[in-house]
């Protein structure tokens, strides 16, 4: 076994051992360009590791959990957390440990390093894609290096492999993944030589930025853009950015700092340079014949080449793929500070001041004329402010993400949730919420007179009016959302009687909350220690948000239909109650409308089919049993009763105002930070997500098991036995 | 995909599964106490019936005698650990009783397909042909994927 082999010496019989990247940059060391010192840690020792701790078992039964069909884009998140948190909680075997190290310590003793992917075939002309797999940049010290090496590992099963692993021919049995440790060169001038521009195959790109390359790669920066003349090197235009920072290495790793003002007018590259990147770029592409993409840095007027591939473009990628999206989603922790201040000090209050001020119209004033105006006003309102959902809202929820990963990395717990009690301050409008429900319930719990006049619909008491009031006018009605139907509407009073018949858990946040940000903390010192407060403080705001911003979407909602039901009360079709509620759920702000489809109750003649047990993804450590109560609409939650396990496609925040009264939440949608697997978390309820079908398989009545722990749930007792086709 | 495509599609995979493998585990009853045993099985191909044979001095024609209620076990695992994830196992419950009578020639035929080389067993004037009249099928796969499949 061969776990390790310095770059001078990879020929190409190593080149599936050593990796597309290891192996280019080989290439060019032996041509006598400058590329940093560097060792590759081989494909064998990925096998070793996998093979001899078990892990490459383990690996595949996490991800043949479900079909991948069944999968979504937010599941494939929580899989990858999952086996990156393995991969950070499995020693490596001694013998490899030993060699690794010997190897590392060698080249590397007092050096900093990168520590970068180099998957077989990834960096052929037919499955390059960039980015998919994790580099880390200014690592020091043998067991960090070694721990950044294992996180390289497991990024063969990032959520971005995961979702191209049909492209990149992914397979849990075979596939491995070799390491390069490479000298970090702190560079003052970085960037990307592009030899074909992939709009114009007679030109190439050049992109400059000031600092480590990594502030360009990874997005946070802008960089300065040449075009040129791909035969004779002719700058044809540059496109200046706005240069404010640049990214520098720092104790804690990478820092972006602010660029000193006489390099702010002034491009990182002058017209000398772009020819010797130029010339690079060129060179790359003689000795491999096909147009590169190469990394460069350049220190103290020196290039040196970080990795050269050839140009590709994602594969796949058709109209209707939204995976590109999706990885769009992920955000650094600059453009996660930036979005977080828009949302908080702009969007938010922007929001509510919208909807504030359609609540001060009497609809009823208002012509028949004007009544319909004011519909198409507000309908236009609620698509604008969806737009802003999309573009600023849901990314922002990424904030939680990387937080957790920061966390795993530091604190290595046994459950890679474990960062979510962190999250959770109680800031979510959705628990204040439910706390004045519960809060009401309270007033009713042994007053039996009051319980007995609320049962009948006799809801005077003076002082539960009042709360009653209070609660409608800061959260309107439960189900209808319009003030004006409240009183029709006794979805408040079901809740609260509900509530009242059982006994109060009471959740103690506080404490632990205080006790695990204090472990966390002690991880760091210095410089790190005020980076991981500030990536804590956006995960929480993040965390709050994920959920604020659907109830206040959902306050804009009710905006709309108000106006809309003035119109059908005008007309002589109003609707009520359920019916109303329905509308409600015709309004919708979610992309995620794509129910699993439905088992219709054609069936063969000779036989029946129940599911008894179905895998999905734990989402809320616990294990419960009870009667599930079904949820297919906003009314149904009207006949749901205490101890009953919420089943649903999908739930929103303003319709999570019934789990404190459920046993267990189970979701048809996959993911860990989905509303339904916050919510229960919040109330330590055990929780599964991404049960295909859940509101078809399982029916109301069935008496169902909800394992959190393993992601199961098991239909044990179903209502008419085996239902007859 | 809707129920008759779902049921079709189990239906399916109970047959290849039956097909690809020539052993299954029988467990039956007997002085209290559960007793498991491999037999070399066949099925009908309606999936109704499972069939193995055995001779009646073993320990299983008698636990039978007394209580024809039985489960049968049939997998294709294969023993790597890709078994966690792929191998597919199926119990079938029901009731075993002995094959006889007019029937028995096509059970027999049946049989044999699957088993030449088991002729001269079968034929033996000891051994005795027996059909399991199946009211479910338990369908593990993905390790903890389970559904049930009942015969009406």
């Amino acid at each position: 076994m061969n776990f390790t082999i310095p770059l001078i010496q990879i020929g190409e019989g190593e080149k599936q051992l050593v990796g597309g990247k290891a192996y280019a940059l080989a290439v060019l060391t032996k041509k006598e360009m400058n590329v940093p010192a560097a060792i590759a840690v081989t494909t064998d020792a990925y096998d070793a590791y996998v093979a001899q701790t078990g892990l490459r078992t383990k690996i595949m039964m996490e991800l043949n959990r479900k079909t991948y069909d069944d999968i979504r884009w937010e599941e494939l998140w929580d899989t990858s957390l999952r086996i990156r948190n393995m991969f950070l909680n499995t020693p490596l075997p001694k013998e490899l440990k030993d060699t690794i190290e010997e190897s590392v310590e060698a080249y590397f003793t007092g050096k900093s390093v990168v520590v970068r992917s180099s998957a077989p075939g990834e960096d052929t002309s037919e499955t390059s894609f960039a980015g998919l797999h994790a580099s880390y940049v200014n690592v020091s010290g043998t067991d960090s290096i070694l721990q950044h090496m294992k996180l390289v590992w497991a990024s063969l099963w990032s959520d971005a492999s995961l979702l191209y692993r049909t492209e990149l021919g992914l397979d849990e049995s075979r596939s491995s993944m070799a390491v390069v440790v490479q000298e970090i060169i702190s560079g003052d001038v970085s960037g990307i030589g592009f030899g074909q521009n992939p709009n114009d195959p007679a030109q190439c790109v050049i992109e400059a930025v000031y600092g480590l390359n990594q502030g360009l790669v990874d997005g946070t920066l802008e960089p300065d853009r040449w075009i040129l003349d791909r035969a004779k090197g002719d700058i044809i235009s540059h496109t200046p950015a706005v240069r404010s920072h640049r990214l520098e290495i720092s104790e804690a790793g990478t820092l972006l700092a602010s660029l000193p003002l006489q390099l702010q007018s002034r491009p990182p590259l002058t017209q000398e340079r772009i020819q010797n990147v130029y010339g690079l770029v060129m060179k790359a592409e003689d000795i491999f014949g096909l147009p590169q993409d190469v990394e460069w840095t350049m220190k103290d007027g020196i290039i040196h080449v970080l990795q050269s591939r050839p140009i590709t473009t994602l594969a796949g990628e058709k109209k209707d793929d939204k995976r590109g999206w999706y990885l769009s989603l992920k955000r650094s922790f600059e453009n996660l500070k930036t979005m977080r201040q828009r949302i908080e000090d702009e969007l938010i209050p922007a929001l509510k001041k919208e909807t504030e001020g359609l609540s001060k119209t009497d609809l009823s004033l208002l012509s028949d004329k004007e009544i319909e105006d004011e519909v198409a006003r507000r309908r236009e309102i609620f698509e604008k402010w969806k737009k802003i959902y999309w573009d600023y809202f849901i990314p922002f929820a990424h904030g939680m993400r990387l937080f957790g990963t920061v966390y795993n990395d530091t604190v290595h717990p046994e459950d890679p949730y474990e960062f979510l009690s962190l999250l959770s301050t109680g800031d979510m409008v959705s628990l204040q919420r439910n706390d004045i429900l519960q809060a009401m319930a309270s007033h009713v719990r042994g007053n039996d007179s009051l319980m007995h006049d609320l049962k009948e619909g006799n809801f005077s008491n003076p002082s539960f009016r009042s709360m009653l009031e209070q609660f409608i006018s800061s959260h309107g009605d439960l189900l209808c959302r319009s003030r004006h139907c409240a009183e029709e509407t006794p979805s408040i009073v079901h809740m609260v009687l509900e509530m009242a018949s059982m006994s109060v858990k009471a959740i103690s946040r506080k404490e632990e909350l205080h006790e695990r940000e204090e472990i966390f903390l002690a991880q760091f010192q210095g410089q790190k220690k005020e980076d991981a407060k500030a990536m804590l403080d956006i995960g929480r705001a993040s965390y709050s948000m994920r959920d604020n911003d659907n109830i206040y979407m959902g306050r804009l909602k009710a905006r709309v239909l108000e106006a809309e039901e003035e119109v059908s009360r005008r007309s002589g079709t109003a609707e009520r109650g359920p019916a109303s509620a329905r509308r409600f759920d015709s309004l919708s702000i979610g992309a995620d409308r794509s129910q699993s489809p439905a088992l219709s109750d054609d069936a063969d003649p000779g036989f029946g089919l129940q599911a008894r047990q179905i895998t999905g993804q734990p989402a809320g450590p616990g294990i419960a049993t009870g009667t599930a109560r079904v949820i297919r609409a906003a009314a149904d939650l009207m006949h749901f009763r205490k101890g009953e396990v919420l089943v649903c496609d999908s739930i929103d925040p303003n319709m999570t105002f019934v789990v404190p009264l459920a046993s267990a939440v189970v979701e048809r949608r996959g993911g860990m930070l989905i509303h339904g697997a916050i919510i229960a978390r919040e109330y330590g309820l055990p929780c599964v997500t991404g049960i295909s079908g859940a509101a078809e398989v399982i029916h109301t009545g069935d008496r169902v098991t909800v394992d959190g722990y393993l992601g199961i749930v098991i239909i044990e007792n179903v209502t008419n036995a085996i239902r007859e086709c | 995909m809707n129920k008759i495509e779902k049921i079709s599609e189990l239906r399916q995979i109970l047959s290849n599964l039956f097909a690809g493998q020539k052993l299954a585990v029988l467990s039956s009853f007997g002085n209290e106490q559960p007793y498991a045993s491999l037999v070399a099985f066949a099925f009908t191909e309606d999936l109704e019936h499972l069939l193995f044979a055995t001779t009646r001095s073993t320990r299983k024609f008698a636990n039978l005698s007394s209580e024809s209620k039985v489960a049968l076990l049939i997998d294709n695992r294969s023993n790597t650990d890709k078994d966690f994830s792929y191998a597919v196992a199926a119990t079938a419950l029901g009731r075993a009783e002995e094959v006889s009578g007019t029937e028995r020639a096509s059970y027999v035929h049946i049989y044999l397909t699957k088993h030449p080389h088991l002729r001269e067993f079968l034929s033996s004037p000891s051994c005795a042909l027996m059909k399991i009249n199946v009211q479910k099928y338990y369908v593990v796969n993905r390790f903890q994927n389970v559904e049930e499949l009942h015969i009406q």
